[in-house]
């Protein structure tokens, strides 16, 4: 399929272009690569005949062309630098701009893997310090960086988890994960080739102990719970949840996707958590690109430390090195040494924090979040009423009798200028709206949002269920798209 | 801290509003005995001057091969990355938007990342790409667990040495709690597969059978060797994998699509990535259309909106762990998106004259690395049938000579020997568009000093 | 909402026609209903062995995937290839152009352990309360 606009097509509204696919653009010739044809003579006499490809259907742009085209698709996004994304669970915070400056110096972009370790003193360096910032945080013994996001940090841990008990000769097949995990607990968990025992939420939202006690046996590898859980509430019986873990042999993982309600309040290596995965992309403000690139620390107490992903930095008295010989060790999750130019944002995140900020950072957060609690819950149903932390839960109950629902409540945000929050998670709660403000957002703009939740609740009904009316595009047919999936563009 | 705006008076309408009298009170669910008493042992705050100093002065303790003279390859690469692509990536709506799960607000990446889709199906002659995965290895691991879910029941996996070693420990690794056997058998003298045995190995007990092409060593594959692989591996209903590590190879050799490839993985660094000490970089996927449903990944789909314009969605997402959660084809939730829409732009850039010039260049370049090395007294070039990296015997064992030439100041090529002993007195060199001719003739006066002394 | 009253019923909404030995199996009105714009059904091959309450298959919906389940156990005779091109079906029309598999009744007692129409009634009036 495509389509080209006329000249002067109404197709455009405003300085909002439609643009066709690179594919049907360009002319024969035309590039914005600088290589000259004397330079290329020959290469063909060097390689074998039959080697060589006949046909590389790539378009053929000058960099005007492109730079346009590039920045003209970047005009149809939303993105954190225009507006407010509530979005729970997804920690949308403000990506400081001098953490990108400073991961662009060519003494951290233009160094090789590869290169001797008198010249990169300096990467291992941001890896050293910054594994022993994210262990304070956190209060883990040691953390590895490679895992690439939060499901590769969980996977690394759950490949631990399972390490940990063969090495002790016991067979431990399952893994206990509350009903409201994300979904890539237990997909991690079966990639590990664990067993998913799903642990009841009691009417708190919460996992009780004796919900656990029944189904804690020595068969039971782990607990994998997120804290605060995916409701935005304190698991209130931690202590007591760990202990029974411990107490029967088990490990207990944390998600820690939901860090930005804890930092410098408490850490979960206190609450007898063994294992947590970080977002750097959530908590550490590093930026979210479109869908990643991320990275998922791994954090572990002492005693799994032997099993974490090699190599590590060392340091000794003559500065740091790379230690490979770890024989208790998972392996590798990724080649070279995890995204290190995604640590580099972390690590200035940090260092511009300090404690007192990362404190602040997460009492504000979670300030910001009941302050969006109480002003809505007169409108929206509240299905846990009490104090969160950094991110609630509502729901479409009061505006269902309407014909109104969560995905159409979310489409219509985006009349107003927000990012729709989170819907439709966690699965135990029907029509959910999960928001999280985090702390970088002014009281201003979550006033703005208030007010806008509070008009749609008021609205006609049909007004709502055929939004978005002034986004690029209306709603889309994902049906069409799943049944006939279209993913490539047809080749000339 | 500057990137707080809710304190003080405002913050005190708030928990007025909330109804407690301070932030403590939001915190009394977590048990006292937990709750920190001080601040953590951490540095900073440092304000935006100083913190700019001490980033650069730890960037300032690295020597970056960009700076200096450097022939480091092996899956990580030194290619030129133009500024319009810097540009471009840094735009506020790309770089902060979050995962287009909305579609409407997202038109942006869904058709920046349906373009990268179609890019990667084009260059590898497949017929669908996904929207990409963490990196070259994680690629490949997930190519071996499609290769499982496909082929229930079978129990072993051909991953010969002439893959990058790391890349097989990430395919053991992920692919560890499955229990499979791994047969990695070993290279030729000539540093190529052997063909005789990995056919031989190939029988229904086996998955998928990969080859990396360029290889490891940086030789381009016999294509009659690949070939009778890609059939024999027909005939016991194993799935071919090829693996691309050097992408840009794409710009001119043959693509695996038209030599039997089931699957291709790849890393996509080589397209515009820099090489930051490893990471992030770039996924690549591509398989049959029959195969769609059992890709992992996030996939970007073509379709059309209430209005009948045309737009872009995620799709297929039953798929993935939000929904199958246990069931699910991975585990995997975000992909690499900006290095994605990074490799489409100088995809975009380079075109198809560009490209093919760039990759020409590299072949050129390394062509004239061997022979100028080829021509000191001692050194061996084991296989001349290469893209842009090669394999050399030095007179000198290579650490040594890569001490001598960090005096230098040039970063020679890798000493092969720290992955597998077997490996001893092998030196892998690699040239880009950026080796000029001079610096070829640095190298091999350097060296020529080096060997004499 | 239909319920035909000359078919048998399962409890996770799955419908069998019986023919002699040969059960056709579906998903109900209801199911469809619930499950939304169907996008895709994975379905096993003719000669595949299906046991009575274990699923045989998978059938999608943009945002949800659901099991199928076998009534009965059997063999697979005939699988409908046609659906799998058009999804759409399984709304359009749950009980015959949207029919599964075709599968040989090995036990006739297994029937007893299945809804008649009423049964299935009532058991979706019992849900939905």
């Amino acid at each position: 399929m495509s389509e080209r606009p006329d000249l002067c097509s109404e197709a455009s509204s405003g300085l909002l272009f439609r643009e066709p696919l690179i594919f049907e653009m360009g002319a024969e010739g035309r590039t914005a690569v600088q290589v000259s044809p004397e330079e290329v003579e020959g290469w063909r006499e060097l390689l074998p005949p039959g080697y060589v490809r006949e046909s590389l259907p790539l378009p053929e742009l000058t960099e005007p062309e492109v730079v346009r085209h590039y920045t003209r698709l970047s005009q149809w996004n939303f993105c954190v630098d225009s507006g407010f994304y509530p979005l729970g669970s997804c920690t949308m915070k403000y990506s400081p701009k001098v953490n990108d400056l400073v991961a662009s110096l060519e003494g951290f972009t233009g160094i090789h893997p590869y290169q001797p370790l008198q010249w990169i003193q300096g990467a291992l360096c941001v890896i050293y310090e910054l594994e022993e910032m994210l262990a304070e945080i956190t209060g883990m013994d040691a953390v590895t960086l490679q895992p690439a996001a939060g499901a590769q940090g969980e996977l690394t841990g759950m490949l631990i988890v399972k390490a940990y008990h063969e090495h002790r000769g016991e067979k431990r097949r399952k893994v206990l994960i509350p009903d409201s995990a994300h979904g890539t607990n237990p997909a991690s968990c079966a990639l590990c080739g664990f067993e998913v025992i799903q642990v009841p939420s009691d009417t708190r939202g919460l996992l009780a102990p004796e919900a656990l006690e029944t189904r804690m046996t020595p068969e039971v590898a782990a607990l994998m719970l997120t804290n605060p859980n995916t409701l935005g509430l304190f698991e209130e019986d931690i202590l007591e949840l760990t202990r029974i873990v411990h107490d029967k042999g088990g490990l207990v993982y944390c998600d820690g996707a939901n860090l930005n309600a804890l930092g410098g309040v408490a850490r979960l290596g206190d609450m007898g958590v063994d294992l947590v995965h970080m977002n750097l992309h959530k908590t550490f403000s590093t930026p979210h690109g479109g869908g990643g690139p991320g990275a998922g620390p791994l954090g572990v107490k002492a005693h799994l430390a032997p099993f974490l992903p090699a190599p590590r930095v060392e340091k000794g008295p003559n500065g740091f090195a790379l230690r490979e010989d770890y024989p208790l060790s998972i392996g590798r999750v990724k080649a070279f040494y995890g995204h290190f130019a995604v640590l580099v944002r972390a690590y200035t995140y940090l260092l511009s924090n300090g404690p007192q900020g990362i404190r602040e950072a997460t009492e504000t957060a979670v300030l910001n979040a009941n302050y969006l609690r109480v002003r809505l819950r007169d409108v929206y149903h509240l299905p846990y009423d009490r104090i969160c932390k950094h991110e609630c839960v509502f729901t479409d109950r009061n505006q269902a009798p309407k014909g109104i629902r969560t995905l159409d409540i979310a489409k219509r945000l985006m009349d107003y200028g927000f990012h729709p929050p989170t819907i439709y998670f966690p699965l135990i709660v029907k029509g959910a709206l999960m928001v999280e403000p985090t702390e970088t957002e002014t009281k201003e703009t979550l006033d703005r949002f208030i007010e806008a939740m509070k008009r749609i609740a008021q609205e006609e009904p049909e007004v709502v269920r055929s939004a978005p009316h002034t986004t690029f595009l209306a709603r889309l047919d994902e049906v069409s798209a799943a049944r006939r999936p279209v993913l490539v563009a047809p080749t000339p | 801290m500057s990137y707080i705006p809710n304190r003080h008076r405002i913050q005190q309408e708030m928990l007025e509003a909330i109804g407690v009298s301070s932030v403590e009170d939001l915190f009394k669910d977590i048990p006292e005995s937990v709750r920190l008493k001080g601040p953590l042992n951490l540095p900073g705050p440092f304000p935006e001057w100083e913190l700019v100093r001490r980033m650069e002065d730890l960037a300032g303790r690295n020597r970056p091969a960009t700076r200096l003279l450097s022939f480091l390859g092996a899956g990580c690469y030194n290619h030129h990355v133009p500024a319009a692509l810097l540009h471009l990536i840094q735009r506020s709506e790309f770089y902060t938007a979050y995962t287009p799960y909305q579609p409407e607000v997202s038109q942006g990446t869904l058709q920046a990342i349906f373009e990268f889709q179609t890019y990667v199906a084009r260059l590898t002659g497949m017929e669908v790409a996904n929207a990409s995965l963490y990196d070259g290895a994680s690629s490949l691991a997930e190519a071996v667990l499609m290769a499982q879910r496909i082929r229930k029941g079978r129990s072993r996996v051909i991953l010969p040495t002439t893959v990058h070693p790391e890349y097989r420990q990430v395919v053991r690794t992920l692919v560890g709690p499955l229990r499979l056997e791994i047969l990695e058998p070993p290279e030729t003298a000539t540093l190529e597969a052997d063909w005789e045995v990995l056919k031989d190995l190939l029988d229904s007990k086996v998955s998928c059978v990969v080859i990396q092409n360029p290889n490891f060593f940086g030789t381009i594959e016999d294509l009659d060797g690949i070939r009778d692989l890609a059939q024999r591996a027909r005939e016991v209903e194993a799935l071919f994998i090829v693996l691309i590590v050097e992408p840009l190879s794409l710009g001119i050799l043959l693509p695996p699509g038209e030599y039997g490839a089931d699957v291709v993985a790849a890393e996509g660094q080589s397209f515009g990535i820099p090489m930051s000490f490893g990471g992030p970089h770039l996924g690549l996927f591509a398989t049959r259309s029959a195969f769609v449903r059992q890709m992992p990944g996030r996939l970007v789909g073509q379709t059309r909106d209430a209005r009948g314009n045309l737009g872009y969605v995620l799709t297929l997402a039953t798929r993935e762990q939000h929904i199958r959660r246990e069931r699910a084809t991975s585990n995997i939730c975000t992909n690499q998106s900006l290095c994605a829409l990074a490799a489409a732009v100088y995809l975009s850039m380079a075109g198809r004259t560009g490209l093919q010039r760039l990759a020409a260049l590299n072949v050129n370049r390394t062509r004239q690395a061997m022979d100028a090395l080829d021509g000191i007294e001692g050194f061996h070039i084991v296989q001349r049938r290469c893209f842009n990296e090669f394999v050399a015997r030095p007179p000198v064992p290579p650490s040594l000579l890569n001490q001598r030439l960090m005096e230098r100041g040039i970063l020679g090529g890798l000493d092969l020997s720290r992955f597998d002993s077997r490996w001893e007195g092998l030196w892998l060199l690699c040239c880009t568009e950026k080796t000029s001719l001079e610096d070829i003739q640095t190298l091999r006066k350097s060296i020529e000093e080096i060997v004499d002394v | 909402m239909a319920i035909p009253k000359d078919l048998y019923y399962t409890r996770e909404h799955e419908w069998a026609r019986l023919e002699g030995d040969r059960v056709t199996v579906g998903i109900t009105d209801y199911a469809q209903e619930q499950l939304g714009d169907i996008v895709y059904v994975e379905l096993p091959v003719e000669g595949d062995r299906l046991k009575a309450g274990e699923a045989f298959g998978v059938i999608e919906s943009v945002k949800a995937v659901s099991d199928l389940y076998a009534p009965i156990s059997g063999e697979v005779l005939e699988v409908n290839q046609e659906l799998l091109d058009h999804p759409e079906w399984v709304n359009q029309d749950p009980y015959g152009k949207a029919w599964m598999l075709v599968v040989s009744l090995d036990d006739r007692s297994e029937l007893d352990a299945l809804l008649d129409a009423r049964g299935y009634e009532e058991m979706l009036a019992e849900e939905k309360a």
